[in-house]
């Protein structure tokens, strides 16, 4: 047989994926006119007519886009109202981040060597951006902003919640009547209330009710603040999981001899984070976008920054969209490399 | 474009409960304030020196007002006001922390004390002044709602408005005004309602309202940078409410509240005594009366507020005077071209007056 008869594999694909049916011949054409009549307008904005060098005057005349906005102020936008000399440390960190997050994609045999090397990871971000020793200055948390704020506070959430909410999830569906209670109680409480009220509570209230000779770093407290209220929603995701284990297995275990938390650790808890996994990964893409609410307490994350610094500057102001687009596509790089992640580590396990 | 006290940035389903919630933390904080205050009373300038820095509260970004440029720096007249204070008490117009206050923050961020003065572009008004423990120090900038409109249109005057589309941004102290205004004048108008700042302003320019109302400051900065031709539109000479710019104190320290006060003062009298940063040290020698008393040449006054000799001089010396500050941040030198208006000299035909400094 020649190759005229056996179709290559594109031309297969061709015919699998877009020319199947009637119906799906129909949508590919209409898909195809659409986008001859569309792209070269989008592509003209985006690219070719667009101004990228940081001149205001050329972006007042121009057709396309104005990404001079970001190559003007890219520095605000990305690391926000920190020093303009000092601000290696927050690209350092910003480094060491998707450095360590592409490290323990690859190699997660032994959970708690992770677990610690992420603890000390998000430990020297913590002191490398705060400073105050070694000649380093201090750089108070208020002026941490831009991206390692968003990862930190997404990292460190997703961190401290999921302890804390594999705790309440076995605490909710515990035989003892008072940790069931106190479990469901926190719960439904947090639940109730919406992230913004939470950080506004961590932020002003919070203080208050400490005595006035200790304070807390702002950073900490609404980093706690988001942690408290990941771990209840996480809680019920895994709760979910919990449920979907078969008593069976259970009794099954107890059998065996094993003891109550053996069962837990060995037995459900693998089997739960493997059914839950799309939800978690839910729940983590949804508060990396919700920690832009920390805006309104005063830290300044990337679309606090951006407001930051284009909303005082006649010059730039009229082209925030071309901004907003910048630190979307910053926000979907990391929706899009979660989710594919977790697509992997799913088809591995 | 000033919100009003109960609003959240864009997203209208939290905007209830979180007015609600920001009732809440101001009583709390009203309350330990009243538990606290003995503490804070005199103790503003104390801090001030033990921590070196004033901690200045500013808007998170208005043209001519407060701006953080692309390195990070602060421009404007609220943060010049700010510059002056540190110069005048700390000797040096650089040891100020900005602290970028949205709408929302700002009252409780100065009731809590984390920050010493508030010079945020605020509308002193009585409510305000008497409920919210705060104290407004004198007039820094006088500003007013005015329109914008197309040329094309031949509107020319606010009464001929009338029954036409207008532009407004919803939840702030702006779509009010323009009610009670047309309905005082028994008018009849149409508002559009937009939830935010790009999308009422693109409505404008499409053609979709025949005018767009805002302060006068925010029109004239919109008509010079987003308007692909600012011969195009008109911004209307009238404007329909007074919105008098003041920084602001806590209450309970009156020292502080005083030194706030003539600082502010001092810049209006150095452009009365045509003082500049140019001409200062000569001045402070050759000078008049007024100048050498303000200059620490004769009498110490600085000591009646608890500050040295020097603290105004220092003041202009680090941003010049009321009429350098405007020009720089809102006038001929900046990208606005804001004419001086109500904010002339007294003695020019304007509103802005200082008592005497002596």
């Amino acid at each position: 047989m020649n190759n005229a008869v056996i179709p290559s594999a594109f031309t297969n694909w061709l015919r699998v994926n877009l020319f199947a049916d009637k119906a799906s011949i129909l949508i590919t054409l209409l898909f195809c006119v659409a986008s001859a009549y569309c792209l070269p307008a989008v592509l003209d904005w985006l690219l070719f007519k667009a101004v990228f060098r940081a001149d205001a005057e050329a972006c007042r005349v121009a057709q396309g886009a104005c990404w001079g906005v970001v190559t003007e102020k890219y520095r605000v936008i990305l690391f926000g109202r920190y020093p303009y000399q000092e601000q290696w440390r927050p690209m350092l960190v910003v480094g060491i981040l998707l450095l360590s997050i592409i490290v323990s994609c690859r190699r997660f045999a032994d959970y708690s060597r992770l677990a610690l090397a992420w603890l000390l990871v998000m430990l020297f971000c913590f002191v490398l951006l705060r400073g105050g020793f070694a000649g380093l200055a201090l750089v108070e948390s208020s002026r941490w902003g831009g991206l390692p704020l968003t990862l930190l506070l997404t990292i460190g959430s997703i961190a401290g919640a999921f302890p804390l909410a594999i705790l309440l999830a076995f605490g909710r569906s515990s035989q003892l009547p008072v940790i069931r209670a106190l479990s469901t109680l926190y719960i439904e409480l947090i639940r109730s209330i919406p992230l913004v009220s939470m950080l506004f509570l961590a932020a002003f209230i919070f203080p208050l009710l400490l005595p006035s000779r200790y304070s807390m770093d702002v950073f900490i407290r609404v980093l706690l603040g988001i942690t408290f209220f990941l771990a209840a929603y996480l809680a019920e995701v895994l709760r979910g999981g919990l449920q979907s284990i078969p008593a069976g297995q259970l009794e099954a275990a107890a059998s065996l001899g094993l003891r109550p938390w053996q069962v837990r650790w060995h037995i459900i808890l693998p089997q739960a984070l493997r059914a839950t996994l799309p939800s978690l990964i839910n729940s983590f893409i949804s508060i990396f976008k919700e920690t832009s609410l920390v805006t309104v307490v005063g830290l300044y994350e990337l679309t606090g920054a951006l407001t930051l610094s284009l909303s005082g500057d006649p010059n730039w102001r009229p082209f925030y969209l071309e901004g907003y687009l910048f630190i979307a596509a910053i926000y979907w790089c990391g929706c899009f490399a979660l989710s594919r992640h977790s697509q992997q580590w799913l088809n591995k396990t | 474009m000033r919100r009003n006290d109960c609003f959240f940035v864009s997203t209208n389903i939290f905007s209830t409960g979180f007015c609600s919630l920001r009732k809440i933390v101001r009583w709390m904080l009203v309350a330990s304030m009243l538990t606290s205050m003995p503490v804070l009373a005199g103790k503003t300038l104390d801090g001030i020196k033990a921590r070196g820095v004033i901690s200045c509260g500013v808007s998170t970004g208005l043209a001519g007002f407060s701006a953080m440029d692309s390195k990070g720096e602060w421009h404007g007249l609220d943060v010049d006001i700010c510059k002056a204070l540190a110069a005048a008490t700390l000797g040096d117009a650089r040891k100020v922390k900005w602290v970028p206050l949205g709408s929302q923050q700002r009252f409780p961020a100065l009731q809590s004390g984390e920050i010493d003065v508030l010079s945020h572009n605020t509308t002193w008004t009585l409510s305000r002044d008497a409920s919210f423990g705060i104290h407004f120090t004198s007039i820094v900038y006088h500003d007013g709602q005015g329109f914008m409109v197309a040329k094309k249109t031949g509107i020319s005057a606010v009464h001929q408005l009338s029954h036409a589309d207008i532009c407004v941004q919803s939840g702030t102290t702006s779509e009010k005004t323009l009610n009670d205004y047309f309905r005082a004048q028994k008018m009849k108008f149409r508002p559009v309602v937009f939830e935010n700042f790009e999308a009422s302003l693109k409505a404008f320019f499409s053609g979709r309202c025949q005018a767009y109302t805002t302060d006068a400051s925010s029109l004239a900065a919109i008509l010079q940078r987003e308007t692909r031709n600012p011969g195009d539109y008109l911004v209307l000479a009238e404007v329909i409410s007074k919105e008098p710019m003041s920084p602001a104190v806590r209450r309970g320290d009156d020292e502080w509240f005083a030194i706030v006060k003539w600082v502010v003062n001092a810049l209006i009298v150095a452009e009365e005594e045509q003082l500049t940063q140019a001409n200062l040290d000569t001045q402070k020698e050759h000078g008049n009366a007024v100048v050498q008393g303000l200059l620490g040449n004769a009498d110490d006054i600085g000591k009646l507020l608890g500050l040295d000799r020097a603290w105004a001089y220092r003041a202009i010396q680090a941003v010049g005077n009321y009429g350098d500050i405007f020009e720089r941040n809102l006038g001929s030198g900046s990208p606005l071209k804001l004419s001086r208006g109500a904010n002339r000299l007294w003695t020019h035909g304007g509103l802005i007056y200082a008592p005497p400094i002596r």
